[in-house]
């Protein structure tokens, strides 16, 4: 063998090597199991990485309590529209709670016009007082996904006036048309399905329009199922996503051996059904109506932070699991801010059609 | 039992492992040998064990008999019986009875003055079966790990320990293995053709040579491997392919916990690109 020859041996075994000790994990990993004994139900996570990902998720220590004493917000100020049935205190505690959920570094002035609180003349107060009713939606209405747990502002905005994880819809980049072959909106490593090839914009199709997931026949011997394979990868994706944002696995909800069969299904998987359907609520009520707002501040308020408040397409920045879940299977490992806070949960005026739950 | 005139040939005394001449006879056309014996006893055990579950188990169905390992819970000891234990006991006598088959393999091969490829060649789907049942429980801290014995149970075992890691496809030792599968059935269906095209020529032609053979491939793709080279090819890529098997199970849980796709993001992010 020559000396070229054992060299580059050599360094060929290096580089496996190194990539062999650098790229994966070692044992002692943490199983659960949840399904019978052998199925191989449950979820596998590595403990070294469990106490950085439940310290990222810590809920903000809470304001002291107040009374729900003294006359009433709506009373006493003027052009309070949705929390107008809350003591002056409580309001001033609701009020001071969002600041520093929402808008830390910005204060008051994110919102407010400082010299004329009751304006509406900065965009943003608009835009919050929307996002308080979908607050009181999401907790009055979509029990069967947030429980009694419920969700705050925090729970998206963890201290940041636009969320860090919201999507817009993605049509790819740039490439030759007509008759080139099309790639289908897939075949690029994306992060938002768990850095798959899969299509990597799932969410137009699931959590924007409300297209079902029915991608398996219950029928055997089907005729006229009109499913293909872009609808199973689309589905795939869409799935991808729901493991990162809650860092669980497929077999969390699903027996893998029948993935539509609710009677093999874990319980997690209806709470994710509704998941499902609670996200396009919000999306549809909530957050698309808004876009003409953000449309007239494309950058954001005079105070920043100057981030776009749209996507490459013009729609407004929307949710998916991430948002809220960021991780952990439950939000702020599934510590209730909104007992807290019930001040949210007392939100009437909500002013959207009602929920679709189908 | 009658015996073919070139039998005699290879029955001859001597090349056992352990036992000295006690096994070493045999019956009708079979060798029986210590390990011989053994393998009879681990089969005829963990057999009957199978009968036992099968028969406490609710069902004769073939189809769902399940053996199953005992729950995560019961972690590296043992489970009672009827939950696990029976599980423990036949994949300890599975174990046995492959291991003494291997063994029954080697002693044969040193009769006959052979090399072990036949053993070590068995071994590699021996191997394959321990890291599923023992390494990788181990490493995982549960026999629960294992998978179940039963024709369905087994295929839901690997299903949802496949997407366990949400994407196995993107698993690099699964990659090789495939890929080392289909490779060992694409040589083995090229040199059955050969060999048969050969040996069945048209009427009246006389039965190819292997010179013959090495011509076609040397004219169809430029390169012919030989008569000795394709079998010695053909064994590296079926121990290649149970090789990775095994490597592709033992990584995902032990020394993964995500989905696999995200562990190309080392790739993903070389500086070269990045």
């Amino acid at each position: 063998m020559s000396f070229t020859l054992k060299l580059g041996a050599v360094l060929a075994g290096l580089l496996g090597l190194a990539i062999i000790l650098l790229t994966f994990e070692r044992p002692p990993v943490e199983t659960v199991q949840t399904g019978f004994r052998g199925v191989a139900l449950g979820n596998v996570a590595n403990p070294r990485l469990q106490p950085a990902l439940a310290a990222a998720n810590q809920v903000p220590t809470p304001l002291p309590r107040v009374p729900s004493a003294g006359p009433r917000a709506g009373q006493t100020y003027q052009n309070v529209q949705v929390l107008g049935e809350l003591g002056v205190i409580e309001f001033a505690r609701t009020m001071a709670a969002m600041t520093a959920w929402v808008s830390p570094q910005q204060g008051c002035g994110y919102c407010h016009n400082t010299a004329n609180m009751a304006s509406d003349e900065i965009y943003t107060k608009v835009v919050a007082r929307r996002m308080l009713q979908m607050v009181a939606r999401i907790n009055a209405e979509w029990k069967p996904h947030v429980l009694e747990t419920g969700v705050t502002c925090y729970t998206c905005h963890r201290g940041n006036p636009v969320p860090l994880n919201v999507w817009a819809e993605n049509t790819g980049p740039m490439r030759g048309e007509g008759f080139s072959a099309s790639s289908n909106g897939q075949n690029l490593a994306s992060p938002v399905v768990g850095d798959s090839s899969l299509p990597y914009d799932p969410f137009s199709r699931y959590l924007d329009e409300a297209i079902n997931i029915r991608v398996q026949t219950p029928d055997p011997l089907p005729a006229g199922n009109r499913q293909g394979i872009k609808d199973a990868e689309f589905t795939y994706g869409l799935m991808m996503h729901f493991s990162q944002a809650l860092g669980v696995n497929c077999t969390t909800c699903h027996n893998s051996r029948a993935f539509s069969a609710w009677d093999q299904s874990a319980p997690q998987r209806t709470n994710a059904w509704h998941g499902i359907r609670m996200i396009r609520d919000i999306n549809h009520n909530f957050i698309e109506p808004l876009q003409p707002i953000w449309a007239a501040n494309a950058n954001g308020p005079a105070s920043g932070p100057h981030r776009a408040r749209l996507g490459a397409h013009d729609d407004p920045l929307k949710v998916n699991c991430t948002t809220c879940h960021q991780g952990v299977n439950k939000p702020l490992n599934g510590v209730s801010m909104l007992r807290d806070y019930p001040e949210l949960a007392r939100i009437t005026n909500i002013d959207a059609p009602p929920p679709v739950r189908q | 039992m009658a015996m073919l005139s070139f039998e005699r040939k290879y029955r001859v005394r001597g090349g056992t492992l352990i036992g000295g001449d006690l096994f070493d006879f045999w019956v009708g056309p079979f060798y029986v040998g210590f390990f011989g014996v053994t393998t009879v006893f681990c089969t005829l055990v963990g057999t009957l064990m199978i009968f036992y579950g099968a028969a406490i188990g609710g069902t004769w169905n073939p189809w769902t008999i399940n053996i199953a390992p005992p729950d995560l819970k019961y972690g590296l000891g043992l489970a009672p019986l009827k939950d696990g234990g029976i599980w423990q006991i036949v994949t300890v006598c599975a174990l046995g009875a492959f291991v003494s088959w291997a063994l029954r393999q080697a002693e044969i091969a040193r009769k006959l003055g052979m090399g072990y490829h036949i053993p070590v060649a068995y071994g590699m789907a021996v191997f394959a079966y321990f890291t599923l049942v023992v390494i990788r429980p181990v490493l995982l801290g549960a026999w629960g790990h294992g998978f179940p014995y039963g024709i369905l149970s087994h295929l839901d075992w690997v299903s949802n320990t496949g997407y366990q890691y949400l994407h196995f496809h993107y698993n690099p030792a699964h990659m090789l293995a495939v890929t080392f599968f289909f490779t060992t059935t694409l040589a083995l269906s090229l040199h059955g053709a050969l060999v048969l095209s050969a040996i069945n020529p048209p009427k009246g032609e006389d039965v190819k040579t292997a010179e013959h053979e090495n011509t076609f491939f040397r004219d169809t793709i430029g390169y012919s491997i030989g008569t000795l080279g394709i079998h010695r090819l053909g064994l590296f890529l079926a121990l290649s392919a149970g090789f990775w098997s095994a490597v592709c199970i033992v990584i995902s849980g032990p020394f993964w916990t995500h989905g696999w796709p995200q562990w190309w993001n080392w790739w993903l992010n070389l500086p070269i690109w990045n």
